[in-house]
């Protein structure tokens, strides 16, 4: 047994963590916030150079072929640089539902692409409802020929403005009484350019990473542009929406330990009553508590990450675990930091609000807590 | 990353396993044990003690020159792992198992090692701890009991309390005054006492639970053996702090909590809130899920922490939550228990129209020992702001 990540990943985590120390700063990430789409060409052409967008992709297509748990420490590293722009879309929505479900066609036509950095992608899946599992997919795909027109909305969107293609979750078939709501589900590979697609930006409390609304009216798709099988998508859906969860709770681990140890640099230098503030138990404790639960949330996540890598049925329950936790731990450290930082820590000019920032985003994204603990009383057989 | 085990330890298990199969406990129920006379829990533990011993079972950490396995930390984890599995007692010498032999492994002279560790692990000599004073809880350093030079012996008078087991015990690990004027910390040694040495006096102290497990300890005129110093004189401290990193890591709280929220869960299937099951019921769903995914978390911590040992490297920060996070969440847990039972929850044992004997009332009222116990969660707060944080000292 063991339970630590690999020499080669220890290296790899480090020289994530150089390139981000030089190249995303916080006055980077803040110029990407006013930027109109939070995507940085130079950056994104500089982490494809790396090798960054193909680690889950095979070798064959132009990847590294890697395993999950590499990219796993990069991206906890990106967390804590809150790294803006549509990684996140394209590594873990987009290409991963091309590598988990797509056709040999459809993997070399797109993962080389993504791999070289030229090719942007996203998952349309949330709707009105904001809901994530199979029952919140009402958006329809009629069938025409062998082809499908898709008509509807989806909202929240993860960096739809800048994608390539957008892989669509629709309905190809109503759920019924005897159905269940996972039945019926279609994943489409929409080339964002088509006619009848409107991608419209949301303004949103994480200006690092945008999301949009989409609206598709009669949009044409070729059943080739099919993902997997018509009215099986929720399988290949599930595998990309554990990975994805999977990787944010990576991301979330990063962020609570940079604003953790943010606040803990400024307890040991700030000076109240003639003393460093961290000597103060009210401080000192505070700052323990929030290191609870940051390594609470690194265990549930890497290991919740293990099962993801291993596709074990573990990953059923291990990964809303890391979610249901990560999301409070996330919102609840970088809010404290907030507050160990007092007044300094409320204004715009301190950085510690970019944190928070994305820990209610990521908190939101997926489903938050109160969700993720109800699937997992489900497997507790409750 | 790799959950598996090697076949070796495969093996391992397998032969605990086997053994614990065709050997139980005598005269054990782990679902009333908690609620029996505690005269009667002592001596199923001690037999327990005794029966695991005659099979090297006891102690399996310790070196085999002392009576152990030379277990590795895997073996060790396993050992855990099947003891909560089949519900097994504790033990009755724990503290001698898990602190005084690793700290005379480490301080004792040779002939302390001889005379005392071997009757450990076969509890033949039970140990307790001489630590707390009245006047020196949190802040041990401060205590106050003082042992005076004279002829071959230390003469020891003063006040010890909450010394668990010192009703039972042989011999105590003592923290004594040997030097007044030096600062707190560097005026203390360690002492070995026969707890049947003329002018000891053993008080019971009773607990909120209405048990006696631990005492007041008084030392008038003690002579103890200058032989039976651990440690150089006015460096006893160095040797007191030894014993407590022992006591601290030995707080494997997830295998207390594991069973215990297998008992929340059957507790909301069985009772009705609301016009439903409780199960049913969303919120008691999201906390049940809640302390599962706590729960979890301290075990896979555990494991972050057992791969940091087996790799050689020195403990990360997960390390030091163990006792801390674990405490809490065992009080969380049971006040949820009482909280399900409703008024029930206010039958104590043997009231007959209760549901659960009393069960839940016992573990609320027993739950505060861990977060103050070995360390209070506030002292453990400061000891991992200070050091593994870095904070500035208060």
């Amino acid at each position: 047994m063991d339970f630590g990540f690999s020499e080669d990943q220890e290296l790899l985590r480090d020289s994530a963590r150089k390139f981000l120390d030089a190249e995303c700063p916080t006055t980077f990430v803040r110029k990407m916030m006013a930027n109109d789409s939070a995507h940085a060409t130079e950056l994104w052409k500089k982490a494809a150079g790396l090798g960054w967008m193909g680690i889950l992709i095979p070798e064959e297509y132009g990847g590294i072929g890697g395993s999950f748990l590499d990219l796993v420490v990069v991206l906890e590293e990106m967390g804590k640089s809150l790294m803006p722009g549509p990684f996140f879309a394209t590594v873990l929505l987009g290409s991963t539902a091309v590598i988990v479900g797509g056709s040999d066609e459809q993997k070399s036509r797109l993962l080389p692409k993504v791999c070289a950095g030229e090719l942007l992608m996203t998952l349309a899946q949330a709707e009105k409802s904001g809901r994530y599992d199979a029952g919140g997919i009402s958006m329809q795909a009629a069938a025409k020929g062998s082809d499908f027109v898709l008509s509807g909305e989806k909202l929240f969107v993860p960096d739809a403005h800048v994608a390539d293609h957008i892989v669509v979750a629709a309905r190809t078939s109503e759920s019924s009484s005897e159905s269940p709501p996972e039945d019926g589900i279609t994943l489409f590979l929409v080339d964002a350019k088509s006619p009848g697609v409107e991608v419209t930006q949301l303004k949103t409390v994480d200006m690092t990473r945008r999301q949009c609304h989409v609206a598709f009216q009669d949009v044409g798709v070729a059943g080739s542009h099919v993902i997997g099988e018509v009215g099986k998508g929720w399988p290949i859906l599930k595998r990309v929406l554990d990975l994805a969860m999977a990787g944010l709770c990576t991301e979330m681990v990063g962020t609570g330990q940079r604003a953790l140890d943010m606040a803990v640099e400024y307890a040991k230098e700030r000076v109240q009553f003639g003393k460093p503030i961290g000597s103060f138990q009210a401080i000192k404790h505070k700052c323990v508590d929030m290191m609870v639960q940051v390594e609470n949330a690194r265990s549930l996540t890497y290991y919740a990450a293990w099962t993801v890598d291993e596709n074990v049925d573990e990953a059923n329950q291990a990964v809303p675990m890391a979610k249901a936790y990560c999301s409070d731990m996330c919102k609840t450290v970088t809010s404290e930091a907030i507050q160990v930082h007092g007044g300094i820590g409320f204004t715009w000019e301190h950085d510690m609000h970019l944190f928070y920032r994305r820990g209610l985003a990521s908190e939101a994204a997926f489903g938050s807590a109160p969700t993720h603990r109800e699937v997992v009383a489900q497997t507790l057989d409750l | 990353m790799d959950f598996d085990y090697s076949p070796q330890e495969e093996a391992f298990r397998q032969e605990l396993r086997s053994w614990l199969e065709e050997h139980a406990p005598d005269r054990y129920d782990p679902d009333t044990f908690e609620i029996i006379n505690q005269e009667e829990r002592f001596q199923i533990k001690l037999d327990w003690q005794k029966k695991l011993h005659s099979a090297g079972w006891v102690g399996i950490h310790w070196p085999e020159e002392y009576g152990g396995r030379g277990a590795t930390i895997m073996q060790q984890s396993i050992y855990q792992q099947e003891m909560a599995r089949v519900r097994a007692p504790g033990l009755a010498n724990t503290l001698g198992i898990s602190l005084v032999g690793p700290t005379l492994m480490h301080w004792g002279t040779d002939e302390q090692k001889k005379r005392y560790v071997p009757k450990i692990l076969s509890a033949e000599e039970l140990w307790c701890q001489g630590y707390s004073e009245p006047g020196a809880g949190s802040d041990l350093a401060s205590l106050q009991t003082r042992a005076v030079d004279d002829g071959d012996d230390f003469v020891v008078n003063g006040q010890k309390v909450w010394t668990s087991l010192a009703h039972k015990a042989h011999y105590c690990i003592l923290v004594v005054r040997t030097d007044p004027d030096a600062p707190k910390h560097k005026g203390l040694s360690y002492l070995l006492v026969d707890m049947h040495s003329p002018g000891v006096t053993v008080r019971p102290l009773v607990q909120i639970s209405g048990d006696a497990d631990f005492n007041e300890v008084f030392f008038e005129d003690v002579r103890v053996p200058k032989a039976n110093m651990v440690g150089e004189r006015n460096q006893g401290w160095q040797v007191a702090i030894t014993t407590l990193m022992f006591e601290r890591a030995n707080f494997g709280m997830v295998y207390n909590l594991e069973p215990m929220l297998d008992k929340l869960k059957a507790l909301a299937k069985e009772l009705e809130l609301n016009g439903q099951t409780a199960a049913d019921d969303p919120d008691v769903r999201q906390k049940i899920a809640q302390f599962h995914v706590e729960t979890q978390a301290l075990k896979y911590n555990g494991y972050r922490q057992l791969t940091q040992q087996v790799r050689g490297n020195p403990p990360g920060p997960e390390g030091s939550i163990s006792k801390l996070a674990g405490s809490e969440l065992y009080i969380c847990m049971a006040h949820f228990g009482m909280e399900l039972l409703g008024p029930y929850s206010q039958c104590a044992l043997g009231e007959e129209r209760g549901i659960d004997n009393g069960f839940w009332a016992r573990r609320a009222l027993g739950s505060r020992l861990y977060t103050i116990a070995g360390g209070t969660s506030e002292i453990m707060r400061n000891i991992v702001g200070e050091r593994v944080l870095g904070l500035p000292k208060g």
